[in-house]
């Protein structure tokens, strides 16, 4: 997970979470695989049939705004979306991502193009766009949060520090 | 230096005092999901094998954004949640009870209580003191379990709202305000501190209607101080509050101050498809609309229904529109009967849909052709959102709605307003 190279799928601003999964498929929820054939259909019916395993999406200010549908990180998951960068992120977006083992990194996206070649450094905070030759760097995740996610998400962090986490010991 | 609400309620659950920007895991009162977010929640909890819910007079399930069920995937994910709830003792909600928020404040919560729900607009909560917050359901799942949850303690901004609002100006109104000064991330990761003389005198509907939008600028939560009117409300449905005093000290640090002078406030709209694109309904009078509804977790209380009534008494709605009236709950529809309330929006030509979410989600019951117009009480219009992404959603108060509902078009209500 520490590296991941992929291509830029570029968006704008405050992407809510009816264009990630669109209200008018609420009765696929309980078919994530399905549910995901339909990401992001009404703003780039393209991606997701062209997408590829650890391509990253890429957007701008308040991404993933509005409700707490988890399926709208679901979706790049099971998609096989590498990462996502934003300049910045609605906050249950964040959470929901993180708790699914998917990296989302905060940085200043508006020198990556639709299309570029990215490399993402998780661990030292640096994400490289090849075909620009430019390099970014970004603040790394607080330790708790790297640590739900190199365990591929907090279920799997539950189960594997049984015992010892602190949701057992409080 | 003092504590904000925020860090004071997290700081009595916690038992040591915990400041903005602390990581903490807390202890949580009640964990709610709704049936959009609660199959997933459920299938996420069987990942952990943990036979037993933590507590399951506190884990409550809603049926309410798709009901009555539109389509059997949807039917059958119902049956997954009773099954569910059934086995492990969770407490279920189910059609027509009326929507998670409304039902949660009318029957649970109490001040001073941590909520953690799968649902955004679980802040609603807020404006009874309690620090209430969206999740997603994988969070949700971990709380069921374990009963706590891992949270930054948020830093807050002071909201304080003096003055009175002038006729035809309602709490809607102001939360479109706040939205349009702040915008859609301009208090992400915040807790929102409603205060001042306003709030004050604001009744509990109202109130609700505030901290219902604090997430649509990005807060956590939006939270009002304990006070007498929290405490009636409480006392009134036979659930004395704990505690009779909860407020912010003075010398709390505050992020940002947010000050609002309710007179100086009229009728606001916020225009497709962001909610932060909010200007004087004077400026859109005369567009013409195709479907009005008024309802949600945001506006569907008997506050909003009684003024859609006073508004729609003797008169009719405009031929080429469909009024939708959802009650947020059955206590308020029972109420609206009693009223006579019900009696007077089916006369003047509207539609009463059953207690719940209705159009709001995009689910059933009202979903936009393509090219039409609605305006709602609702609190959001991205994209979409009703159903269609070739369609447009305004929002606006009650009475600018059943206004508009009359005319056909967009219209100030303080035209109909006697």
């Amino acid at each position: 997970m520490s590296v991941i190279r992929g291509r830029a799928w570029k968006f704008g601003d405050n992407i809510s979470t009816d264009l990630i999964v669109p209200g008018r498929y609420f009765h696929l929820r309980s078919k994530p695989k399905e549910l995901a054939e339909h990401a992001f259909e009404d703003i780039n019916p393209n991606f997701a049939r062209s997408v590829r395993r650890n391509d990253l999406v890429v957007a701008g200010e308040n991404f993933g705004i509005g409700s707490s549908r988890e399926h709208a990180a679901l979706v790049f998951k099971i998609l096989g979306v590498g990462a996502i960068l934003a300049k910045s992120f609605a906050r249950i977006f964040y959470r929901n991502a993180i708790n699914l083992g998917l990296p989302v990194i905060m940085l200043d996206t508006s020198a990556i193009e639709d299309g570029d070649l990215l490399e993402v450094h998780l661990d030292e905070g640096v994400v490289i766009d090849v075909s620009k030759n430019l390099s970014l760097r970004f603040k790394p995740l607080p330790k708790f949060l790297l640590d739900i996610l190199k365990a591929g998400g907090l279920i799997e962090y539950v189960i594997a520090s049984k015992g010892v986490t602190a949701f057992h010991e409080v | 230096m003092g504590l904000t609400l925020a860090e004071k309620l997290l700081s009595l659950k916690t038992n040591r005092e915990v400041r903005a920007g602390d990581i903490i895991v807390t202890r949580v009162d009640w964990v709610l999901a709704q049936d959009g977010t609660a199959p997933l929640a459920i299938r996420q909890f069987m990942r952990l094998k943990k036979d037993v819910l933590f507590n399951g007079h506190r884990v409550i399930f809603f049926i309410d954004h798709a009901a009555p069920s539109p389509r059997r995937e949807l039917s059958n994910d119902h049956i997954f949640m009773r099954s569910f709830a059934r086995k492990k003792g969770a407490i279920l909600h189910d059609v027509g009870d009326g929507i998670i928020h409304q039902v949660f404040v009318e029957r649970y919560v109490n001040p001073c209580d941590i909520v953690v729900g799968a649902d955004s607009h679980t802040c609603t909560a807020g404006a009874l003191c309690a620090f209430a917050a969206g999740f997603g359901s994988t969070d949700v799942a971990v709380a069921m379990a374990f009963g706590k949850l891992w949270l930054r303690v948020p830093e807050s901004y002071e909201i304080v709202i003096d003055g009175r609002l002038p006729k035809g100006v309602f709490a809607k109104d102001l939360a479109l305000h706040i939205a349009g000064k702040l915008g859609p991330g301009g208090a992400t990761y915040m807790a929102l501190e409603f205060k001042g003389d306003l709030i004050e005198h604001l009744s509990m509907d109202s109130r609700l209607t505030l901290t219902n939008m604090a997430v649509e600028v990005g807060a956590k939560t939006g939270i009002i101080e304990l006070d007498d009117v929290t405490c009636r409300f409480l006392e009134e449905r036979g659930r004395p509050p704990r505690y009779r005093d909860m407020k912010a000290d003075e010398d709390a640090s505050y992020a940002r101050r947010l000050y609002v002078d309710a007179n100086d406030l009229e009728p606001l709209i916020a225009l497709p498809h962001r909610v932060d694109k909010v200007v004087p309904v004077s400026k859109v009078e005369g567009k013409q609309i195709h479907q009005a509804f008024i309802g949600t977790c945001t506006n569907g209380r008997l506050e909003d229904l009684r003024i859609t009534a006073s508004i729609l008494r003797s008169r009719k709605v405009h031929r080429d529109v469909r009024l939708l009236v959802a009650p947020a709950s059955r206590e308020i529809y029972l109420k609206a009967l009693r009223e006579g309330i019900i009696d007077t929006i089916v006369r003047a030509g509207g539609v009463i849909l059953p207690p719940g979410c209705g159009p709001c989600v995009g689910v059933h019951l009202g979903v936009l052709g393509d090219d039409e117009v609605c305006i709602s009480t609702q609190n959001r219009n991205f994209q979409g959102r009703m159903g269609n992404p070739n369609s447009a959603i305004f929002l606006a108060s009650p009475a600018t709605v059943a206004a508009s509902a009359i005319k056909g078009e967009v219209t100030d209500p303080r035209e109909v307003l006697s």
